[in-house]
């Protein structure tokens, strides 16, 4: 096995095979592949994928693993499908279990997080931007549950929470971790919040602990907007993180 | 390898001919960065060139207004795949920067530094010789400070990551150092058209 943390190594593009397919949301659905070869990789860094037309034409895209680094030897992307957009419509519409696509990766050395960069880990997510987050928090389940973790997720609705089950299970289950939801548009469900997330919900999440780590995702508007808050909130910029969709 | 069932979206030749390898065309602007977006008072901007850890000129944002300010409409390449036509800047050459200095380029290699701590790595030859200005507008218009205002740096030939947001200066390094996102496995030069993203490329 190589190590993902060592100096960086020149990345070969790879044939990964499409071993399942599952939908998480209406427009969010999540590709495991198992790449040819893979060295592992650390939470919340991404892949490029490539894709070939019969003529040689080919277009690439970049994706975030919502997979933790287990071991198995395979990766699971969630991938939302955009309207008028050319690589995520064919992974909804196209990809069957069984095809082959093109990756390469791990990239991404800042974005991330594992046990040598502690906690407590504030992680805030906008819609898709979820997917790396959930990377670091199932990683933190794994090495490291005594670090505390919040999530604070915001989404348009209710439907559109990628991974629900499971966060909702973690919550129940992870006495370490809490699990702030935002719904947008459509009115509060129990437990569940109504409207963007604002400066109380920041304040709520980070009230009993200090030195908090923060990762930001989502769209420009959403990180940009979370990001503030939680200055505002009184984290210190160096301490956040920030990757922006949409780029 | 062909992908099963895959046909794309081909651009035009017009497009395709001005698009890098990799790269798609966008038309509005995504906005990329590590951290949160620093504002920068303009009363506090300052823009220093270094020659190692020696301050050579700083110019506060009064006095940088004063230089000589020109257009550079470009095409722009994001290592995220995305491409930009015709993005029109203004501000002011490296070259007049070094001339308004009373120096010439000291060494071989430039890091450039943001407000954020943020680092890049660009050899000197591809700053000077009319090919890279400290941008102050975009589209005739202050930078916002989402895309690096109140001055960014300008490098339109390399991938936009050496394109250093929140500027605040120019240090001339003995060797290639390398910058933020060259410590992480991107590329050291970052030319579009050698798709050269990662260590390696």
């Amino acid at each position: 096995m190589l190590d993902a943390s060592a100096r960086p190594r020149r990345l070969e593009w790879q044939s990964a095979v499409v071993e399942a397919i599952e939908a998480q949301t209406p427009t969010v659905k999540s590709f495991r592949l198992r790449p040819e070869r893979w060295g592992g990789f650390r939470a919340g860094q991404h892949v490029d994928v490539r894709l070939t037309a019969p003529d040689g034409y080919s277009a690439q895209r970049s994706y975030s693993i919502g997979s933790a680094p287990d071991g198995s030897g395979t990766i699971e992307l969630a991938i939302e499908e955009m309207r008028n957009g050319e690589v995520s419509p064919f992974f909804h519409e196209v990809v069957e279990v069984g095809d082959t696509i093109e990756l390469r990766g791990p990239i991404g050395g800042h974005f991330i997080w594992d046990v040598s960069i502690g906690g407590p880990i504030l992680l805030i997510g906008g819609g898709s931007g979820l997917v790396p987050l959930m990377s670091m928090l199932r990683h933190r389940a794994i090495v490291a549950p005594e670090i505390p973790a919040v999530l604070i997720y915001s989404a348009r609705r209710y439907d559109d929470l990628i991974w629900r089950e499971e966060l909702f299970h973690r919550r129940d289950k992870d006495r370490n971790f809490r699990l702030i939801v935002n719904l947008t548009r459509e009115s509060a469900r129990p437990g569940l919040h109504f409207g963007r997330i604002d400066a109380d919900r920041i304040l709520e999440a980070i009230a009993e602990e200090t030195s908090w780590i923060t990762y930001i995702c989502g769209s420009n508007p959403f990180v940009g907007a979370a990001s503030d808050l939680a200055i505002a909130a009184g984290l210190a910029p160096e301490t956040i993180r920030t990757e922006r969709y949409g780029g | 390898m062909a992908t099963r069932g895959f046909v794309g979206r081909r651009p035009t030749d017009e497009i395709g001919n001005r698009l890098p390898p990799g790269q798609y065309l966008t038309e509005d602007f995504p906005v990329l960065s590590a951290g949160p977006t620093p504002h920068v008072a303009l009363d506090k901007w300052s823009f220093t060139i270094k020659d190692g850890v020696k301050p050579v000129a700083t110019w506060n944002w009064d006095e940088f207004a004063k230089l000589p300010h020109v257009k550079l409409t470009r095409d722009i390449h994001c290592v995220t795949k995305w491409s930009k036509f015709n993005t029109a800047w203004s501000g002011v050459m490296i070259d007049d920067i070094l001339a308004e200095a009373g120096i010439e380029a000291p060494t071989e290699w430039t890091l450039a530094h943001g407000h954020d701590g943020y680092t890049t790595n660009v050899p000197t030859a591809d700053l000077v010789g009319g090919k890279a200005m400290v941008a102050t507008a975009y589209e005739g218009q202050p930078i916002t400070a989402d895309h690096g205002g109140p001055a960014r740096l300008l490098v339109p030939h390399l991938y936009f990551w050496k394109s250093a947001k929140w500027l605040t200066g120019l240090q001339f390094t003995k060797r290639d150092e390398a910058g933020f996102w060259e410590l992480r496995g991107y590329h050291m030069y970052g030319d579009p058209w050698r798709e050269q993203r990662f260590t390696g490329d």
